[in-house]
């Protein structure tokens, strides 16, 4: 049974206030938490990429990556991509400063780079498609398709992320709530270019490569 | 002030929230060294490969390999501030941990699928197994 | 111009009336019991007018306290289908000889044995240690909540959901016939074009979702919210096994989701990730799921190792043996469960050389379980043994898990495994292990920290009846498939010709009517003692003379857990603080900053639900306005800001006084 006792006798009184504390606020644990979840997206990455280097040059007879690809086109969608990454860490900065109206224009920079980004992709999906070189063509084009794709999707949701979040800092401005939710904004986007870097270099330019 | 207030509290005042652990403060000086990082390390990979400067393809792809990790290595450090500091050294446990998984995910299945497909397909040749219909 | 459009097939999709299955008379008995419980629940509910403190103090609660509750009567629930399952196949295994074919046809057959792999592994042994994991850990850390409450009771829900998915297969169209895992080419869409794949499919990415925050959410309680001085070799070793469990469920999860999008699309939109031609490759589909499938086997131990430990030694009132080689092996076992999935599928063909290194990994992996094993029979060794209920769970679990682990190491010689793969040694092999390993362990979990979460002790003579039914059921049920798999007999078969082998199946359903008596009796336990309760009753908060922090409240404890948060010297915190002489304050107590309920998780996961049901039957346009909700859903919840409130001092006060009160009447 318990050992706890009624017994309440001055020195053990004074003894047991060593065994707590009367006020505690733990830290704040929402920045360490959105980077585990990136994490996990980082193995969702992976497992498609493993898929792509399993399956990658399985073409069926159909076109291969370097009769597909059109590294001008990848090269413009990477600029663009790293553009925005460095235009969300000008937002960052003026957000460091307090300034709201300047982090509102950086982030919409960010956004209208990250739809130049999708739309080229689409165009990109489109025009595949209509060749004749869809994602049902072969285990190639399926796992294409699959990872650039889901990358394509991040981003989407991305934008409509950071769509709320202006829309946010401009009603409640720069808050410690909404600070905490542009840096997790800004691991989200630099995370989608590093995997970005691993696309470009294990699809497109590889893929190139006889 | 706390004690007394039974209303929504709001956690403005609270000073552990402006104490962040963003030891993490960003520069502008970091984020254009990041930036022109970057850019050097993509031209040269595209440029090796529009330009077919390398001729063996198993040279070219662990090149490719090389500097994509290294621009990798840089986007983490100058864009998301990685460090062994931030988070009590959490962070780079949790990406260490993260990168060993993704290691031997990819290496893993290459190994074993290549193992199947040369023992489940005998008498093809990789080439033939690419272009099976 | 809308006259071309088909408006039922735009709305529908390809559910019809057909996918009611109102000739299968087993199906429509069982409707018929759920809608009439159902309906007396209902009525009831309305009647008492539960309906108002249900929403506020259950569905919409944040309280990671009531999150667990209610994980775990979700698992018991999902055991009552699941065990229904096992109930016909040792039925249809032990009457369907020769010329009699029992009375489920093979393709109802191939759904019982699939739904209970699925319920069992996703439904019930999930949720139970989810539910202890998120019952506890904040407790024994000292904090007032986890780290992201409202995401807690987001992930309950997404749990539920999921699991309503399944559910849903049994009265609209039907399930996989797959087996639990789905292995393409057969859960290609050229095999199964049903519903059925795609309701596992979107069970598991509902359910997945759920599992993946409840991780995230876990780690970041346990990194950022120990009480001060709790460093981490002073953390209980249940939260180190929680720990490790919960990296384990954020680096393996993704990879579930991925592989089962994958196979989505090759269903939906004829992708070629799996099929058998256009350079697809089904093997890949086995390998990828595996990588998930063999850290989530120990995402299902760990926790109950870390039962076992506390159980042990406050059971032998004695320290745990080994406490740093524990959490050594408790982490040696996380990093090394990424080392040895290739060995499920051994016979696939990888050869020698693969084969040789997954099988000596898998072998190695054994080693730190086996050294736990040893800390806990030294934990015990001259100590003052109490055998009350969760020690008698765990002495069964000892002997039990050690079998099972055994034939573990036999399964892991690859020449050996060449014989017994998908023979009733495997099925027998890894019940052997969860059953005596995670079913005890919830059980030793649940009677150990019942009196905690309610205030009052489990009835012993039901618990003692559930137990003996349970681990003389279990061997009944399963010791004989050993025979049968060393024989040859292959698993998931509906039918056997050979009659000598009947004795053996008639012996396993023996065993499974003792088990399901052994639930019934753990039903009864709980009713049983809710209606003796007061008997029952436990007013110190310490009823076992626990260790840890934990023990140190209330039983059941306040919202805010403590009053005034812990700090910690010593391993074993609460021991150490009763050792000192510790008195509880009675005065001083300040305000408390807590979170409030919400229903935005209940909601988004509703939505979810939706859209899954909708992409299942095709029904596009609801899928897409279901996904819609469910984007709004979520961005209306980003936009609450007010999303915390403090519990008045005055109101802390009254509750540790009536603590106090309490305490002091009943010395």
């Amino acid at each position: 049974m318990s050992e706890i006792t009624a017994n309440s006798g001055a020195h053990g009184a004074n003894d047991s206030s060593r065994f707590y504390v009367t006020e505690h606020h733990p830290e704040n644990g929402t920045l360490l938490g959105f980077w585990l979840y990136l994490m996990s997206d980082c193995l969702v990455f992976a497992s498609l990429f493993a898929t792509y280097a399993v399956l990658g040059r399985n073409y069926a007879g159909g076109p291969t990556g370097s009769e597909i690809f059109e590294l001008p086109l990848v090269a413009l969608n990477t600029a663009f991509l790293l553009l925005s990454s460095i235009t969300y860490g000008f937002a960052m900065l003026a957000m460091q400063k307090k300034q709201v109206k300047a982090t509102l224009v950086w982030l919409g920079i960010t956004g209208v780079l990250g739809a130049c980004f999708l739309s080229c992709e689409l165009y990109e999906f489109v025009h595949l498609i209509h060749e004749g070189a869809g994602p049902d063509r072969s285990g190639f084009l399926t796992s294409f398709f699959a990872l650039v794709a889901t990358h394509g999707l991040h981003v989407t949701f991305g934008i409509i992320w950071l769509v709320t979040l202006m829309t946010q800092v401009g009603k409640h401005g720069l808050t410690s709530a909404n600070k905490r939710r542009l840096m997790c904004l800004s691991m989200f986007w630099h995370f989608l270019d590093v995997v970005w870097i691993g696309v470009f270099t294990f699809v497109y330019l590889m893929g190139t490569l006889p | 002030m706390s004690e007394h207030h039974t209303h929504d509290a709001h956690d403005d005042h609270h000073g552990h929230d402006d104490h962040d652990d963003s030891g993490s403060h960003s520069t502008f000086s970091g984020y254009a060294i990041g930036f022109v990082l970057s850019v050097i390390l993509t031209v040269i990979p595209f440029w090796l490969v529009m330009s077919g400067a390398i001729t063996k393809s198993g040279a070219a792809g662990l090149c490719l390999l090389g500097i994509g990790a290294v621009q990798i290595v840089v986007h983490m450090i100058y864009f998301l501030h990685m460090s062994s500091k931030s988070e009590g050294g959490w962070n780079m446990l949790a990406m260490i941990f993260t990168v060993m998984i993704l290691v031997i995910m990819l290496s893993g299945s290459v190994w074993v699928m290549y193992h199947l497909n040369t023992n489940m397909m005998p008498g093809m040749t990789a080439q033939q197994m690419h272009d099976m219909p | 111009m809308l006259d071309n459009i088909d408006l039922t097939k735009l709305i529908f999709g390809r559910l019809t009336w057909e996918a009611i299955p109102y000739h299968e008379p087993i199906l429509v008995g069982t409707f018929a019991m759920v809608a009439l419980g159902g309906l007396a629940a209902l009525v009831a509910m309305t009647y008492f007018k539960l309906w108002g403190p249900f929403w506020r103090d259950w569905v919409t609660s944040i309280d990671h306290k009531k999150i667990g509750i209610m994980y775990m009567v979700f698992a018991i629930i999902m055991l009552l289908r699941g065990f229904s399952d096992a109930l016909m196949m040792r039925a249809q295994q032990a009457l369907s000889f020769g010329d009699s074919h029992g009375f489920l046809p093979p393709h109802h057959y191939d759904q019982v044995f699939t739904a209970h792999g699925v319920i069992m592994i996703f439904f019930v042994a999930m949720p139970l240690v989810t539910g202890l994991m998120n019952y506890v850990v904040p407790l024994q850390i000292g904090a007032r909540d986890v780290a992201f409450p409202f995401l807690n009771n987001f992930s309950f829900w997404m749990t539920v959901f999921g699991g309503m998915l399944t559910m849903a297969s049994l009265f609209i169209g039907e399930f996989g016939k797959t087996g639990w895992l789905a292995y393409p080419p057969l859960s290609g869409i050229m095999a199964s074009p049903d519903s059925g794949v795609d309701y596992y499919i979107w069970s598991l990415q509902v359910a997945g979702v759920g599992t993946l925050l409840s991780g995230v959410n876990l780690l970041v309680t346990i990194i950022k919210m120990r009480a001060p001085g709790m460093t981490m070799m002073k953390m209980p070793i249940f939260t180190w096994t929680a720990l490790c469990t919960n990296v384990l469920i954020v680096a393996a999860f993704p990879i579930l989701t991925a592989v089962l999008a994958m196979l989505g699309l090759d269903r939906t939109l004829g992708t070629h990730f799996f099929t058998n031609d256009f350079g697809g490759n089904a093997m890949m589909y086995v390998n990828l799921i595996w990588i998930w499938g063999h850290p989530e086997v120990y995402i299902l131990i760990l926790p109950v190792f870390g039962v076992f430990s506390e159980v042990t030694s406050t059971f032998s009132s004695k320290k745990l043996f080994g406490y740093t080689s524990m959490v050594y092996a408790t982490l040696v076992i996380t990093i090394l469960s990424y080392l040895v999935w290739l060995h499920h599928f051994f016979t696939m063909g990888s050869g020698a050389s693969v084969n040789s290194f997954f099988g000596i990994t898998t072998m190695i992996i054994s080693i730190p379980t086996g050294a736990k094993i040893f800390n806990w029979l030294f934990t015990m060794y001259h100590g003052r043994i109490r055998f009350e209920l969760p020690m008698m769970w765990t002495v069964a679990f000892m002997v039990t898990f050690t079998i099972g682990g055994m034939t573990g190491v036999m399964l892991a010689i690859p020449p050996a495994d060449f014989v017994l793969h998908n023979s009733l040694f495997l099925i027998a092999h890894f019940h052997n292990v969860i059953i005596g390993g995670v079913v005890f362990g919830a059980f030793a979990g649940i009677n150990y920290w019942f009196p905690k979460a309610f205030g009052y002790k489990l009835d012993e003579f039901w618990g003692k009846m559930s137990f003996w039914f349970w681990v003389v059921g279990f061997y009944f049920a399963f010791m004989p498939l050993y025979v049968l798999g060393l024989m040859g007999v292959t698993r998931r078969m509906s039918h056997f010709d050979d009659p000598s082998l009947r004795i053996w199946f008639i012996l396993a359903a023996v065993g499974a009517v003792m088990i399901a008596i052994g639930i019934a009796s753990l039903l009864i336990q709980i009713a049983v003692s809710y209606m003796r309760r007061e008997q029952y009753r436990d007013h110190t908060g310490d009823i076992w003379g626990g260790r840890t922090l934990e023990w140190s409240t209330s039983s059941p404890p306040p919202d805010y857990n403590f009053a005034f948060t812990p700090k910690v010297y010593e391993l074993d915190a609460w021991h150490d603080m009763k050792k000192n002489g510790y008195v509880r304050p009675k005065t001083g107590f300040l305000a408390i900053h807590m979170p409030k309920n919400t229903g935005a998780g209940f909601i988004i996961s509703a939505c979810a639900f939706v859209v899954g049901f909708a992409l299942i039957w095709h029904m596009w346009l609801i899928a897409v306005i279901g996904f819609v909700a469910l984007l709004a859903a979520t961005i209306v919840h980003t936009f609450n800001y007010k999303r915390d409130y403090f519990i008045p001092a005055e109101q802390v006060v009254r509750t540790e006084n009536e603590r106090t009160r309490l305490m002091e009447s009943h010395v």
